[in-house]
């Protein structure tokens, strides 16, 4: 079994303000983390690996820093990392993004399943994910809550998709791709004995020409969408209306009353 | 000179403050109410490695530095100091002595447990007759053919009543005091063996802290741990890296004080504005961040040395007095901070001024600390 996990490495959001002269987020003294969906897709790579044996290598496209983000999957259990990184990826959408990943996953070669966070807590597009099956021509299972079965030997996996409705079960033929919920897992911590070869390995940097890729396609030339102003929304005006009365069931029912008058229930 | 941490430490703090945080915080309170000693946090830790940390592979340890250990205490103490104390005893005092000491065989039956965190260890080294008189030891050892016959009473013992093994230090040759002293390897169920009443604490109250009595106890001579009478050296040495930890531990519980008073003084609003808005506070988080940044870099310091296997009992002497110390100071001005809800339980910080009391005892008072750093500046 070979599981190739695309992760990301966002500003911890918790602690990123925006610059309300220019709107646009301001980075410095921001820690960076591993996108936290991502960290339940890195979970499901490790599971696979202990249930099947194989292995699991790790890919992000980003700055230099975003090896940080590589070594704590190392440190968790995965086997292989390469970064993705070229001056000429800056500025990349999601098309062009999944178009790089892409390419590099072309270059890694064999896999059997390639498992996505279900979004970045950055962007929040949840585009990259599809992006990458589409472009390398393989089924998509998104918001997979389960992997309920893989059979090596028919190549089909079978899971629970978390829909609105509900849950969906799919089967689907190898290789596909996932992407995965918050509630498929629980994510381990790295082990100390991780960390440290974690923080030993030399992890490889693949640049644009290692990667033959077509350069009208990466990066900014290559994102059919640009980003044209980023700004924070002004604060909605809201009037409170406050429901006093004797008991919390009285309270209860004159809320309730309300509700249905403005047709909100 | 680099005050720069490796990726090695700087990972490993991420992952003991994550580890720390979703895990063992949302337990301290509880653990420091009920007195509840945190078995199910101690065995998560265990299996991450938290319990060999220092400790070469080929033992079971993660073989990490002194100064990730450091770290590690101080990032658990900034949560929790009861499960800090716990990991000290356990890693610092008792597979630290069997690591630097012991034989071959002994380091390969008992590290590999230890470190894996199937046995809990102990050091029993006080006494009720000596504490900073460590000489006063009347514990005896005789040996009789292939035993050791020991007899005696150990107080004050971190995981004494649940230890799977302890480290105890006796009398092996009367007449020849501080030079005529052994330390022995202790099994739990060894007959003669048994812990007494676990005592009740000021602080660390979700720590264990026992008795332990010896009545004609016999164990192996190969229980002898490293060569018969220098058990005197033996624990200076064990105490000159015990005292990095615990400088270590308070300096994460003055940490924890300290960041919970600078997210109170944000939010506490008195005479229309927050109270970080007075310059009576902002002197108060000035000092208490400075002392802070002081201390870690002495505790860090004295790790590194160790590391580099360089001299550092002064460095870790001092290291411990300034940092325990500057914990009480910074522990008492972060209930200052928060006034009268600072004297309640329910913002913890009260609990850190309890918890942070025993660094400045524990593993050489200050007093003693001040003892060893002049000894070593006069010789």
């Amino acid at each position: 079994m070979h599981a190739i996990v695309c992760i990301k490495q966002v500003p911890d959001t918790t602690e990123v303000k925006i610059d309300p002269e220019r709107g646009t987020l301001i980075r410095e003294g921001v820690p960076s983390i591993v996108n936290p969906f991502d960290t339940y897709a890195i979970e499901e790579a490790l599971l696979l690996k202990e249930k099947f044996g194989g292995k699991v290598t790790v890919i992000s496209m980003g700055p230099p820093q975003a090896v940080e983000a590589l070594k704590e999957a190392v440190a968790m259990g995965a086997d292989e990392a390469i970064l993705l990184s070229d001056r000429a990826f800056a500025g990349a959408d999601t098309w062009a993004t999944a178009y790089t990943l892409c390419s590099a996953i072309k270059k890694i070669g064999d896999f059997d399943v390639i498992l996505c966070g279900r979004q970045a807590i950055d962007g929040d597009t949840g585009q990259v994910g599809p992006g990458i099956a589409t472009q390398l021509g393989i089924n998509q299972l998104t918001y997979v809550f389960k992997i309920q079965d893989i059979d090596f030997e028919k190549r089909t996996i079978r899971v629970e998709r978390l829909v609105e409705e509900g849950r969906e079960v799919v089967t689907s033929t190898l290789p596909c791709l996932l992407t995965v919920v918050k509630d498929i897992n629980q994510p381990r911590y790295p082990t100390f004995m991780g960390i440290r070869r974690a923080a030993k390995m030399q992890i490889p940097t693949w640049t644009a020409a290692e990667m033959n890729v077509n350069p009208d396609l990466i990066g900014l030339t290559g994102s059919p969408t640009k980003v044209v102003r980023v700004f924070t929304p002004p604060a909605r005006e809201g009037e409170c209306d406050l429901v006093t009365a004797d008991s919390p069931e009285q309270a209860a029912e004159i809320l309730a009353e309300k509700l249905l008058a403005e047709k909100i229930i | 000179m680099d005050f720069q941490l490796t990726d090695e430490q700087q990972m490993i703090r991420k992952m003991v403050r994550d580890f720390a945080e979703k895990e063992i915080a949302p337990i301290a309170k509880e653990t420091d109410t009920e007195g509840k000693f945190p078995w199910e946090i101690i065995r998560k830790m265990a299996r991450l490695g938290f319990l060999g940390l220092p400790f070469p592979e080929e033992y079971g340890g993660a073989g990490a530095d002194n100064v990730s250990l450091a770290i590690a205490m101080e990032e658990i103490a900034r949560v929790c100091g009861s499960t800090a104390i716990t990991l000290d005893a356990h890693t610092s005092l008792c597979s630290e002595p069997i690591y630097l000491f012991g034989t071959e065989a002994q380091k390969r039956k008992y590290l590999p447990k230890l470190c894996s965190g199937e046995w809990i260890g102990a050091f029993g080294l006080t006494e009720p007759g000596a504490g900073s008189d460590a000489g006063a030891t009347k514990t005896r050892a005789v040996r009789d053919g292939d035993e050791w016959v020991i007899n005696g009473q150990k107080c004050f013992i971190t995981n004494g009543s649940i230890a799977d093994v302890v480290i105890i230090t006796a009398v092996t040759d009367p007449g020849r005091g501080t030079r005529g002293i052994s330390s022995f390897i202790v099994e739990k169920g060894t007959p003669g063996f048994r812990p007494g009443r676990d005592e009740e604490k000021m602080g660390l109250k979700g720590s264990i802290t026992s008795e332990l009595f010896f009545e004609d106890c016999r164990i192996p001579a190969e229980n002898l741990l490293g060569r018969e009478n220098e058990g005197f050296k033996q624990f200076l040495v064990t105490l000159d890296g015990g005292r990095i930890a615990i400088a270590a531990m308070a300096l994460g519980l003055a940490q924890g004080a300290f960041e919970r008073a600078l997210a109170y003084s944000k939010e506490r609003v008195q005479f229309g504005q927050p109270i970080c808005n007075f310059q009576a506070i902002q002197w108060m988080l000035a000092d208490m961040s400075t002392e802070i940044d002081a201390a870690r870099l002495l505790v860090y310091r004295a790790a590194w040395l160790k590391d580099q296997g360089l001299p550092f009992t002064k460095e870790a002497a001092m290291a411990k007095l300034f940092t325990s110390e500057m914990a009480e100071r910074v522990c008492y001005k972060a209930i200052q901070i928060h006034g009268g809800y600072g004297y309640m339980k329910e913002y913890e910080v009260e609990r850190m001024y309890r918890d942070q009391r025993l660094c400045a005892i524990g593993e050489g008072t200050s007093e003693i600390q001040r003892l060893v750093i002049a000894r070593q500046l006069l010789r």
